[in-house]
């Protein structure tokens, strides 16, 4: 059994289909990114999954348990972490951790807690004086105090620095190696690039790529070949010889793109030197997974 | 280790309360200051029958702090937890709805009770003298506590936590003026009077006076009017509570 499984999941806002036909499954010990723009239908879809949302069609089970229906087994079992907030502003890291402890039957020893997250010289600080990388680490470990099965969480890095957010993303990995499954949902393409198993991306309350990081770049991404020149450069009569078409990028940046193949550097590089134009710089391989995103998801218009 | 989510909540809400000191300022300050300082200086108007101040304020004081504390307090307290999303992220724990309400009723019995205790304390050093039902008495605090807290959630249910405040300290102000609990009613013109008979203040102050400090006359019309917002008001909250 899947922790989650999500089947033809459909949610509506009177008129509107904020989702539409999404499946999704996470086994235990696997870390799931959702992707996609503000108003894709991601934040609804994990709301439903979390029992916060009623929906119009389909299935939903999270350790095979429904999350409105069985919702009172199904909360000791979960650990959930919101975007912002939810945390008490005029109580510091040590009480809500001890209140937060207080609901589950084995809860983590808090000591053990604050050490993990690296809480330790802010315990006493109240909430509303934290940093912001702070309250997401004090976010993450009240969502890790119950020794959850399943972890939701809604952008767990967003405004934390970078050391803070490689500490949250090892904290993460570490419970996906005890076998907790693990669905979060980011803007931040490389921080789903390292750390997932899985990334689906949601558009128009539709999935439009689910697969691993690799799957994804092997199957959507595709060859490109940039390139720097100083000169003026006769970009229609290139193309025209080369057979691609050829891109402005920037000042003196051009892109092939639509899978070029690599041996078409070879006359790029002769063509320019016969035209007196100096190549500066040459770069070519697969797209990434942002450049995927983006186009997937119509953004790269925009 | 066995949970408790009601244990827990009901002591991190009781530690939040008693931390609150903007919020201490009007559930015992407002109310302690009253008593003390109209007892002692003699300018506010007594009902018929009654001779020395203190003998009208204690009860008077007493529902002025289950109303701060019932719905200011409370009510400005569960409005920033719900804008700041404490509700909802409490939501996803194993602490249930009911639990959580609980939690919140018990902090606001303790505040009470310290604070009964207290100006009564204080009013019996002022030489008030308690005569009349003591389980009325007890009976009418707690359908006071119970129309305050409805009206309070109302608003924390409804309002950002900014219209919140305004709005729970705003009809504090009314309620205070129109509630008969530092000034008889029958100082107020005629037809505000009437309305101040069927508005849970009054109410509230009219039965702890009846059952307490002295002649009242009927008590039967602030008896229903006190049980149909107890009933009432906390209804309204349940259904119109929005949790986020």
């Amino acid at each position: 059994m899947a922790s989650i499984e999500v089947q033809d999941l459909w949610i509506r806002y009177g008129s509107k289909e904020a989702v539409r036909g999404v499946d999704l499954t996470v086994e235990a010990g696997q870390i799931v990114a959702v992707l996609g723009r503000n108003g894709a239908g991601k934040t609804s879809s994990i709301e439903a999954i979390e029992g916060y949302r009623r929906v119009a069609k389909g299935v939903i089970r999270v350790l095979g348990l429904d999350p409105i229906g069985d919702r009172k087994k199904l909360l000791p079992q979960i650990g959930v972490m919101l975007q912002v907030g939810g945390i008490y502003p005029r109580m510091n890291p040590l009480q809500a951790l001890e209140l937060y402890s207080g609901f589950y039957e084995s809860p983590v020893p808090i000591a053990e807690l604050i050490e993990n997250t690296d809480l330790k010289s802010c315990q006493g600080t109240p909430y509303r004086f934290l940093s912001g990388g702070e309250k997401q680490r004090l976010a993450l470990a009240l969502a890790l105090v119950g020794q959850p099965k399943v972890l939701f969480l809604d952008e767990p890095t967003a405004g934390v620095d970078p050391a803070g957010k490689q500490q949250i993303r090892n904290s993460i990995i570490e419970m996906a190696s005890k076998g907790v499954a693990v669905l979060l949902t980011t803007h931040e393409l490389t921080e789903a690039e390292r750390i997932c198993d899985q990334i689906v991306v949601i558009d128009n309350g539709r999935i439009v790529a689910n697969g691993s990081p690799e799957q994804l770049r092997q199957t959507l991404g595709h060859s490109t070949i940039t390139f720097r020149v100083v000169g003026e450069l006769d970009r229609a009569n290139l193309s025209q010889k080369l057979g691609v078409d050829i891109e402005v990028v920037g000042e003196g940046l051009y892109r092939i793109g639509n899978g070029a193949p690599p041996s078409i550097i070879g006359s790029l590089s002769e063509l320019l030197n016969q035209s007196g134009v100096e190549l500066l710089e040459l770069n070519a391989g697969k797209s990434s997974l942002e450049e995927i995103f983006l186009e997937i998801t119509g953004e790269a218009d925009s | 280790m066995a949970a408790h989510p009601y244990q827990a909540q009901a002591k991190a809400e009781i530690r939040l309360s008693m931390t609150q000191y903007e919020s201490l300022l009007v559930t015992f300050g407002i109310p302690l200051i009253f008593l003390v300082a109209f007892s002692l200086i003699k300018v506010l108007p007594l009902p018929l029958g009654i001779t020395k101040s203190v003998q009208f304020l204690v009860p008077g004081t007493i529902a002025l702090a289950v109303m701060a504390t019932g719905m200011v307090s409370l009510g400005i307290a569960t409005g920033v937890e719900r804008s700041y999303g404490v509700l909802k992220r409490l939501g996803t724990t194993p602490l249930s709805r009911g639990a959580l309400l609980l939690a919140k009723i018990t902090a606001v019995g303790v505040i009470e009770i310290v604070q009964v205790l207290l100006l009564a304390g204080v009013g019996l050093a002022l030489g008030w003298k308690p005569t009349g039902n003591a389980a009325y008495f007890i009976l009418a605090i707690v359908l006071s506590s119970a129309a305050f807290a409805g009206i309070g959630l109302i608003m924390a249910g409804r309002l950002k936590s900014e219209a919140v405040i305004g709005a729970a300290n705003g009809v504090f102000l009314i309620l205070l003026v129109l509630g008969g609990m530092i000034f008889p009613v029958t100082s107020l013109p005629g037809v505000i009077a009437d309305v101040a008979k069927v508005l849970p203040a009054y109410a509230s102050a009219h039965l702890l006076f009846a059952n307490s400090s002295g002649p009242s006359g009927s008590t039967t019309q602030s008896w229903i009017v006190l049980f149909a917002w107890a009933i009432l008001a906390p209804l309204a909250a349940t259904k119109l509570f929005s949790f986020e």
